[in-house]
């Protein structure tokens, strides 16, 4: 049951994000992402991680997308061709990925299996969201504080790049 | 596999029950609006079909399913059918985590049964916000999809507005979830058992009457930001009838028009269920225990229960109506104004202070 929930998943994310890069209408792209995001978090669901399929959805597909669609709409992109002859590399590197799904699928077999760490705690469904919040505190404060910086650098800039054409009291850089 | 049909057949039944009770209040909703919109407005209102009109619903329904339907002729058909029943789907599947009743489970053919709630699952308050978050793709599609610019105005108005009020909402709630310290629904609405002065908008501490931890601030930037996100007046601007036709459903006529004034009440519906789950105690009686409970009849106590949610909700509701009959809508730059630069800070002021609260006096 769990692996055909696995397969529906894996096989719609795949199909999803080629589709994202295949379809000439930007709006169908921003689509096909959607439906992506909505099967990671079926994915996460899955594996019990609740609280990160929630946020998956609100922050990837209830605002980062929305905003995707609004300035595409808002620009009316044409539709060109955007592979720019592109495709000796994409062949290269595919050709290269399938060989290695390939071999990794046939060496499964021949390698031990891996051994679960003492590290990953099995949360149940409600300390969910806390373990979460435990970890990303204590283990991962520092990543979590310089993610946090390099977000509110990244927010300054769009401020200062936003200001610049109002007025002649844009700060002078 | 007998036990898995047997559990959807189960939740298929639900699901079935609870849309029924939801449809039946939207077209509730139609008729009172109506009604009370024209008695604040000194006039009658519907008066023609039934006695004061009681049958308008029904006859509305029939003549929107009547209707022709019509899709414009530069308009992308696909999504131009998909965006409705997206808008529509969204708008009701949000009701699953909803506990319109006391949490009571009951074992039936061998298994445990909620009845008064879909899905107990443990992140209700975030699924409502994805739900609420992902509302907008309805809106915007349709906007863009109808090939019309007030429709496309209309859709890129609400883009805007969601993204802006959705994170108000979401900050609102994060006070009663340090309240509770639980993101589920059930949980929540359980915390606050026991007497108004337990519901969350006042939060009185367990042992005592003291307002210390009052989430009335964000109960405030809650509702309306809710009334925002609902594109209600005095924020509907995504359908601002004298600047835009109808906004985003301009093109739209018949079951698929239907479709979109339904998910607009649905929504209503479920952002007050919500309010009243988080802040006025959910399904809880505003004194402790139940009057049926007291008399005896305590099986009988979920109807009570059920009762005082269900007059929590039509409060809400009625506060809708109120605002559209009484205030002008906002201007664009005043909705972002007072967006970002008044509700913002006070939802953060609201987390800063109940978390310092919460610090120095634990529950």
């Amino acid at each position: 049951m769990e692996q055909a929930f696995f397969f529906y998943f894996a096989i719609v994310i795949a199909a999803a994000a080629v589709f994202v890069v295949a379809v000439r209408n930007p709006i169908y792209s921003a689509l096909s992402l959607l439906i992506m995001f909505f099967h990671v978090a079926g994915l996460y669901v899955t594996l019990h991680a609740e609280f990160l399929a929630a946020v998956q959805i609100i922050v990837y597909a209830g605002a980062i997308l929305v905003l995707y669609l609004f300035v595409v709409m808002l620009l009316n992109l044409r539709r060109d061709d955007r592979y720019h002859r592109q495709w000796p590399m994409a062949a290269a590197v595919g050709v290269t990925l399938v060989l290695e799904a390939i071999v990794l699928t046939a060496m499964k077999g021949w390698t031990a299996p891996v051994v679960a760490t003492g590290t990953e705690t099995t949360v149940g469904g409600a300390g969910n969201a806390e373990a979460i919040g435990d970890v990303l505190y204590s283990t991962y404060l520092f990543p979590f504080e310089v993610a946090s910086v390099i977000l509110l650098v990244a927010m300054i800039g769009a401020i200062i790049l936003a200001k610049k054409d109002v007025g002649g009291d844009a700060p002078q850089l | 596999m007998t036990e898995i049909s047997l559990r959807l057949a189960v939740s298929f039944a639900q699901i079935l029950a609870e849309m029924s009770i939801v449809m039946v209040t939207v077209a509730t909703m139609t008729y009172f609006e109506r009604k009370i919109l024209g008695w604040m407005q000194d006039r009658m209102g519907p008066m023609e079909v039934g006695p004061y009109g009681l049958l308008q619903p029904v006859a509305d329904g029939i003549k929107l399913f009547f209707k022709e339907d019509i899709i414009p002729a530069g308009a992308n058909r696909a999504m131009f059918k998909l965006a409705p029943v997206l808008t529509m789907v969204i708008a009701m599947i949000g009701f699953a985590v909803i506990p319109f009743g006391p949490d009571v489970s009951m074992t039936m053919f061998g298994m445990t049964i909620k009845p008064f709630v879909v899905a107990d699952i443990n992140i209700g308050v975030l699924y409502i916000l994805a739900i609420a978050s992902i509302g907008a793709y309805g809106i915007i599609l349709g906007g863009w999809a109808s090939n019309s610019k007030y429709s496309l105005l209309g859709g890129l108005r609400s883009a805007a507005q969601v993204i802006s009020y959705e994170l108000n909402v979401g900050l609102a709630i994060v006070g009663v979830l340090l309240l509770a310290g639980t993101l589920s629904l059930v949980q929540i609405t359980e915390a606050q058992a026991g007497g108004f002065w337990h519901w969350f908008i006042w939060g009185g501490r367990p042992d005592g009457f003291f307002p210390i931890h009052t989430q009335i601030f964000a109960f405030v930037v809650f509702v309306i930001s809710a009334v925002a996100e609902t594109n209600r007046i005095p924020f509907d601007l995504p359908e601002a009838e004298s600047e835009l036709v109808a906004g985003f459903f301009t093109e739209y006529s018949g079951m698929r028009f239907a479709f979109y004034v339904t998910a607009e009440y649905a929504n209503m519906l479920l952002v007050s269920c919500v309010a009243a789950s988080l802040f006025l105690g959910g399904w809880n009686a505003p004194y402790p225990g139940t009057i049926l409970e007291y008399i005896g009849l305590e099986q009988l106590a979920w109807i009570e229960h059920i009762a005082w949610f269900t007059v929590k909700v039509y409060f809400f509701l009625f506060l809708f109506i109120w605002l559209r009959a009484t205030l002008p809508r906002l201007r664009y730059d005043q909705l972002m104004r007072f967006g970002w630069k008044v509700m913002l800070p006070i939802a953060l002021g609201n987390i800063v202070i109940t978390a310092l609260t919460l610090y120095f006096f634990p529950r």
